[in-house]
């Protein structure tokens, strides 16, 4: 079956799930929710190599050179929330809040 | 096949929105792992199974459940009603449009875009898919990276635990 997806489809897509998360991150003030749309970013980012990776077809196989950086990428992603979401842990101890409107004390 | 890929697409990018429009953390939570959920179906796709299967298993499910174990554990209360000001709404409006704009105008312009799915030949049947492949290349070109990022999750896993402690002496 001819399939009329071309690489512009997926790369739209991904520019606005982008998009998105950069909004998030600048509307929000809830920490972890701030946290959970720079993840929502990175996954944008996967988005874009996969396709290009499945558009550079050499000798019928997709580049998998970006499968593999990929596999870092979400590797290095776990790591980074959980560190992150043990210092947001450690900050709601001494503070106890998560709003970045109220986590100024470096401003006075 | 390109009816399925509207339809996930218009999954993940509602499942985007729902996270940043809601004003419940848990509710924002599992609209993330809609918007995974349909991020993964896209991969798979882009017949990148393995690739597909860890993003339900890695983000939707490790990494979600931390983020709701953590929502759940320090009780954040609704984010209060107050309206956002004007200058941070207005100066995302204009950054985001402005992104999808020239994203679109540059796409429009590139040859390489309009390209069609090119036909996969070379993959397939027993020992050839595409897990082998990207095995093989973890395990050949790619050992030393392999190593890094073992220590990598090691010392991040130590980082948690001593980040964790109630006394940081």
């Amino acid at each position: 079956m001819e399939s009329a997806l071309t690489l512009n489809h997926f790369l739209i897509v991904s520019g606005i799930l982008f998009a998105i998360g950069l909004a998030g991150v600048l509307v929000r003030r809830n920490l972890i929710i701030i946290f959970m749309c720079l993840e929502l970013m990175l996954s944008a980012a996967n988005l874009t190599l996969v396709a290009f990776s499945r558009f550079n077809v050499q000798e019928g196989q997709p580049n998998y050179e970006g499968h593999v950086f990929l596999f870092f990428i979400i590797t290095v992603a776990a790591a980074e929330v959980a560190v992150g979401l043990a210092i947001i842990v450690a900050l709601f101890r001494s503070r106890e809040t998560t709003d970045v409107g109220k986590l100024n004390t470096m401003k006075h | 096949m390109t009816f399925l890929f509207y339809i996930f697409a218009a999954l993940t990018l509602i499942g985007g929105i729902g996270v940043v429009v809601n004003r419940n953390p848990v509710t924002s939570a599992f609209s993330m792992i809609i918007s995974f959920l349909g991020l993964a179906a896209l991969f798979i796709q882009l017949d990148a199974y393995l690739v597909g299967i860890l993003q339900i298993l890695v983000y939707a499910g490790a990494i979600m459940v931390l983020f709701l174990f953590i929502i759940m554990l320090l009780d954040i209360p609704k984010e209060e009603k107050k309206r956002f000001p004007v200058f941070t709404l207005g100066g995302t409006i204009i950054l985001v449009v402005t992104f999808i704009g020239l994203l679109i105008t540059v796409l429009k312009r590139s040859k390489i875009g309009t390209a069609k799915l090119p036909e996969l030949t070379g993959v397939g049947g027993p020992g050839n898919s595409d897990v082998h492949k990207i095995g093989e290349l973890l395990f050949s070109q790619y050992w030393f990276p392999v190593q890094v990022v073992g220590i990598l999750l090691l010392v991040s896993t130590v980082g948690v635990v001593v980040l964790s402690k109630r006394e940081l002496k």
